[in-house]
């Protein structure tokens, strides 16, 4: 499994690979924001942590159909459900893969892009912990809706309609986490909730997407 | 190391397509499998392999000892052809042997990325994958596509040599001639009746 994991971040980073196209989307999407509400600081602070968790989403959102897509593809995945790695294994490593090209970069990018967004101090602990927590849910449920959709023609719009509606648990605890730490507040709740929803995703999800990929393997 | 198959039916889109096959490739030994298109060459090679249930009858091998390949390769191009094989050399637990790159006459291509390999290349590329697995029941779907006389000969030689010589057993698709002493089975013969029911829908595998 260690294999596969190496060689998916090989792909990701070398040409094509896609690295670094959804933490581009997340700083033009930050970027755009105060041109689209206007400069005044007192309300991007107020909407700081909701923009931020919800261009973080749609960040992860978007290379979310090259999980399984390349592979069917080029047939590797058919071959890998012939290997000895069990496919549940390499839905979960897909996943993480995602989330280390993906999650982990808007992680860490997300404490400097909040203060683009006059982000209040006290808000950046949690805004990065919650991200760090959350994200790996994103990927996972995305590696779930990749495996759902792979080899539908144009599966990509299919899936962000499946996908969108699964994130709205870590989307509501994720930017309460964040808000709660900017009104200075115990976020430790909203934190315990995204922390939950990860790890129940890493449980189950993984065996989902396998029975979803043998089904559309067939 | 014997493939057994029993009054075997293989479905295509809940169709079957092939109905009461049965034989034995038993340790040592190939069967070449003919058919016009659309016969069900490949259904029945996928079926064989696990990628999806029998309609009816059993498969009988050994657990984790086969390999499917087929027209895709599963080659990533932006990797050179030592790091795809050793991909999958990684992935079934072996190294990647030097006879290898000699068997499928890839020494020369080592460090090249396979994406800019030719489409001939690419396919002795793909099949050296299966010298690197070291799987002994091997299902293979027209394996010899795009490849030229001398590259067919290569392969037939490993498959030979390599393969059915250290006791593999191999089930291949194919329209031309291998030379391989290997007794073929027409399919025509097994084709489906219409009327045979449609089938089940539980995931597989």
């Amino acid at each position: 499994m260690i294999a596969l994991l190496k060689r998916d971040l090989k792909l990701a980073v070398r040409a094509g690979g896609g690295f670094g196209l959804g933490l581009a989307f997340f700083l033009i999407v930050i970027v755009l924001v105060p041109f689209g509400v206007g400069p005044d600081a007192a309300v991007l602070t107020r909407i700081a942590p909701g923009m931020l968790w919800v261009a973080a989403l749609l960040a992860a959102l978007l290379s979310l159909d090259r999980i399984f897509a390349l592979d069917f593809e080029d047939g590797s995945l058919p071959l890998l459900a012939t290997s000895p790695l069990p496919l549940e294994g390499v839905t979960l490593i897909k996943g993480v893969a995602h989330w280390v090209t993906t999650g982990l970069p808007l992680t860490l990018a997300a404490p400097v892009l909040g203060f683009l967004l006059n982000l209040e101090p006290g808000a950046y602990v949690w805004l990065f912990a919650s991200l760090a927590l959350g994200t790996p849910a994103l990927s996972m449920i995305g590696a779930f809706g990749a495996a759902l959709t792979v080899g539908v023609k144009r599966g990509g719009l299919l899936m962000s309609l499946l996908v969108l509606p699964l994130y709205v648990p870590t989307l509501i605890f994720g930017a309460e986490a964040v808000r709660r730490g900017a009104d200075g507040l115990d976020a430790s709740v909203p934190m315990l909730m995204v922390a939950g929803i990860t790890l129940g995703c890493f449980a189950l999800l993984p065996f989902a997407a396998a029975a979803a990929l043998r089904v559309n393997l067939r | 190391m014997t493939l057994v198959v029993n009054d075997l039916t293989v479905a295509r889109g809940g169709v079957p397509v092939l109905a009461g096959l049965s034989f034995e490739v038993s340790e040592g030994c190939a069967l070449v499998l003919r058919g016009p298109n659309g016969i069900g060459k490949t259904t029945l090679l996928r079926t064989l392999a696990g990628l999806q249930p029998a309609h009816a009858g059993q498969v009988q091998f050994p657990e984790e000892t086969g390999a499917y390949a087929s027209h895709a390769d599963g080659i990533k191009a932006q990797l050179t052809v030592l790091e795809n094989l050793a991909f999958w050399g990684e992935v079934h637990g072996n190294d990647v042997p030097d006879a290898v790159f000699e068997a499928f006459d890839l020494v020369d291509l080592r460090d090249r990325l396979a994406g800019t390999l030719s489409a001939g290349q690419k396919r002795r590329l793909g099949l050296a994958r299966l010298g690197v697995i070291g799987r002994k029941v091997l299902f293979l779907d027209e394996p010899t596509v795009s490849l030229d006389g001398f590259s067919v000969k290569m392969f037939a030689r490993w498959l030979r040599e390599d393969h059915l010589a250290r006791g593999g057993v191999a089930v291949i698709a194919t329209h031309i001639d291998l030379g391989l002493e290997a007794p073929e089975l027409d399919l025509t013969p097994y084709k489906a009746r219409v009327d045979l029911a449609g089938g089940s829908d539980e995931a597989f595998l």
